[in-house]
């Protein structure tokens, strides 16, 4: 299921594949260690601090602030149809660091260091196979959230 | 304990070599670090080879290279971490020596990368981050040294001008190298009219893939004296890690695993950064050379883009860096480089560098990183 997330996927196997379906819902979830209670984002399975073994997935916010960016004009090997592409690095409000694209809500020139976003999900539309990711956009941008599980 | 002395130095042209296999590029180095350091090849114990596997097509490269040196059934084997593959060639051979198991080894870096096609390329492009968080949004190696030159820009007001005068200061070296790939200046203007990569670096803020293979023949103090009247010991090593993900990395304006690297080098050589007359320094975009200042100590936190514009990094400067072109100009040839850099502090150390020699060099270092500081070896080198 972890081959839904991303336009490609390298990694199809993970102890944290759910996350995958909780995105394809319009959640984006960390993890919660059910030993220590240690979040993380991006989620782990496995307690850094700990070492524990079982985790719960706990939904996150999704609002930032932007730690870095780039235009990438050179792109790898099936992103060709969507480059140049700007993709940025941002400090999640309760944990953690989280890195994509940023959406239509947000224009190049405006990006700035420091500035906050919200990370909203997404589903690639055209696709025959469940595709998701998400993107950074405006402060306030919404989105659909349904229960598939 | 026995120090470590490097007794034979080897070094081919660095390009693109479409006549060659990589044991064939191995054996020029080879030959040519026999014959520097007049070593006969009965003396060696063991091989140890630098190389990142993914791009050969060739498996198992450490077993072809020491068939083809005609070194069976002496002990080899490969290390591999990333674009320092070769600095980590260079700590085993020397852990091997000091642990007393061999007395004399021959170090090979070496990497053959224009045997893949752009499409394959490309492919591996999109595999340098984290796979499962990063990769899936198209990051590249240079986006990621460009999101570090971003923050770079934002905390300390780094330039575009200054990135520049970094490629047009290794290309100034690189013109006078003649193992180099690119022997020719530019300047700032030239720099910056160049394509975008991930902005703001463009093509001449990065470094080129190339074909090369680099020798190094370490050898214990006592044999290391038998073998060569100029032996170059060393005498300090560091390596350290950092985070696979940038995500996990709380500072994007340096590596903190060359920091940690180097204090241990410096320790272990009882010098300190001002000590070093010379270094090489892995400028795989010119952010990252401007980072290693930094992070070596040559200059405080922030100062490295200054630190260029006052030309502190040019021989005659505080602390000359990358005189032989570092990988900028002299290309990068990703498992050879570390022990590309080594080669030229051990000529620097012995004199031998003519028109980019640097006076009265006794202390010399090199920085090597292994992606994006997923891994950094620093390793220092002392003349008698
Ligand atoms: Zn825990």
């Amino acid at each position: 299921m972890f081959d839904w997330f991303g336009k490609v996927s390298y990694c199809p196997h993970t102890k944290v594949a759910g996350f995958a379906r909780h995105l394809k819902d319009g959640r984006i979830m960390g993890s919660r260690c059910e030993a220590c209670g240690e979040v993380a984002f991006p989620p782990r399975a496995d307690c850094p601090a700990c070492r524990h073994d079982a985790f719960a997935f706990v939904e996150m916010s999704g609002a930032g602030t932007v730690v870095t960016y780039t235009r990438i004009d050179a792109a790898p090997a099936g992103f060709e149809d969507v480059t140049p592409f700007t993709v940025g690095v941002i400090d999640l409000e309760e944990t953690g660091r989280l890195l994509a694209w940023f959406g239509e809500t947000i224009d190049e020139g405006d990006i700035r260091i420091g500035m906050p976003v919200q990370v909203v999900p997404r589903i690639f539309e055209d696709t025959e196979q469940i595709k998701v990711h998400y993107t950074l956009e405006q402060p306030g941008t919404g989105w659909v959230k349904t229960d598939s599980s | 304990m026995t120090r470590v002395g490097v007794v034979g130095i080897g070094h081919t042209v660095f390009g693109r070599r479409s006549d060659a296999t990589v044991q064939e590029l191995a054996f020029e180095a080879y030959r040519e670090a026999l014959a520097d350091g007049d070593v006969d090849p009965s003396v060696i114990d063991a091989s140890v080879i630098g190389s990142v596997p993914e791009y050969h097509k060739q498996r198992s490269l450490a077993g072809v290279i020491q068939e083809y040196l005609d070194l069976n059934p002496r002990p080899t084997w490969l290390t591999e971490v990333a674009c320092a593959s070769g600095s980590a060639a260079i700590r085993t051979a020397w852990l091997s020596i000091r642990a007393g198991v061999h007395d004399v080894v021959a170090v090979i870096g070496c990497q053959k990368m224009t045997e893949l096609t752009t499409a394959e390329i490309l492919a591996l492009m999109g595999r340098v981050g984290d796979v499962q968080w990063e990769s899936v949004f198209g990051t590249t190696f240079p986006g990621y040294y460009a999101m570090f030159a971003q923050r770079h820009k934002h905390e300390f007001g780094t330039t575009n001008d200054q990135l520049s005068l970094v490629a047009v200061k290794n290309h100034y070296y690189g013109a006078r190298n003649d193992k180099a790939l690119f022997r020719k200046e530019i300047t700032v203007e030239k720099a910056q009219a160049s394509d975008p990569v991930a902005s703001p670096l463009n093509v001449y803020d990065c470094c080129a893939n190339a074909d090369g293979a680099v020798c190094l023949i370490l050898a214990a103090e006592d044999r290391a004296r038998d073998l060569s009247d100029r032996p170059v010991w060393l005498d300090g090593l560091g390596c350290a890690t950092a985070s696979m993900s940038v995500l996990r990395r709380p500072d994007l304006t340096g590596l903190p695993s060359a920091a940690d690297a180097a204090q241990q080098a410096y320790d272990m050589a009882g010098v300190a950064a001002a000590d070093i007359d010379v270094a090489g320094v892995h400028d795989c975009f010119t952010i990252a050379e401007i980072m290693a200042y930094e992070d070596l100590g040559f200059c405080a936190k922030g100062e490295g883009g200054a630190f260029i514009q006052d030309k502190a990094s040019y021989i005659g400067g505080s602390s000359p860096v990358n005189v032989d072109g570092g990988l900028k100009a002299k290309g990068h040839p990703i498992g050879a480089t570390g022990v590309s850099q080594a080669y030229e502090i051990v000529r620097q150390l012995r004199g031998d560098c003519g028109e980019r020699q640097v006076p009265d060099a006794d202390v010399g270092l090199t920085h090597n990183v292994g992606g994006i500081g997923q891994y950094c070896f620093v390793n220092l080198f002392r003349r008698d």
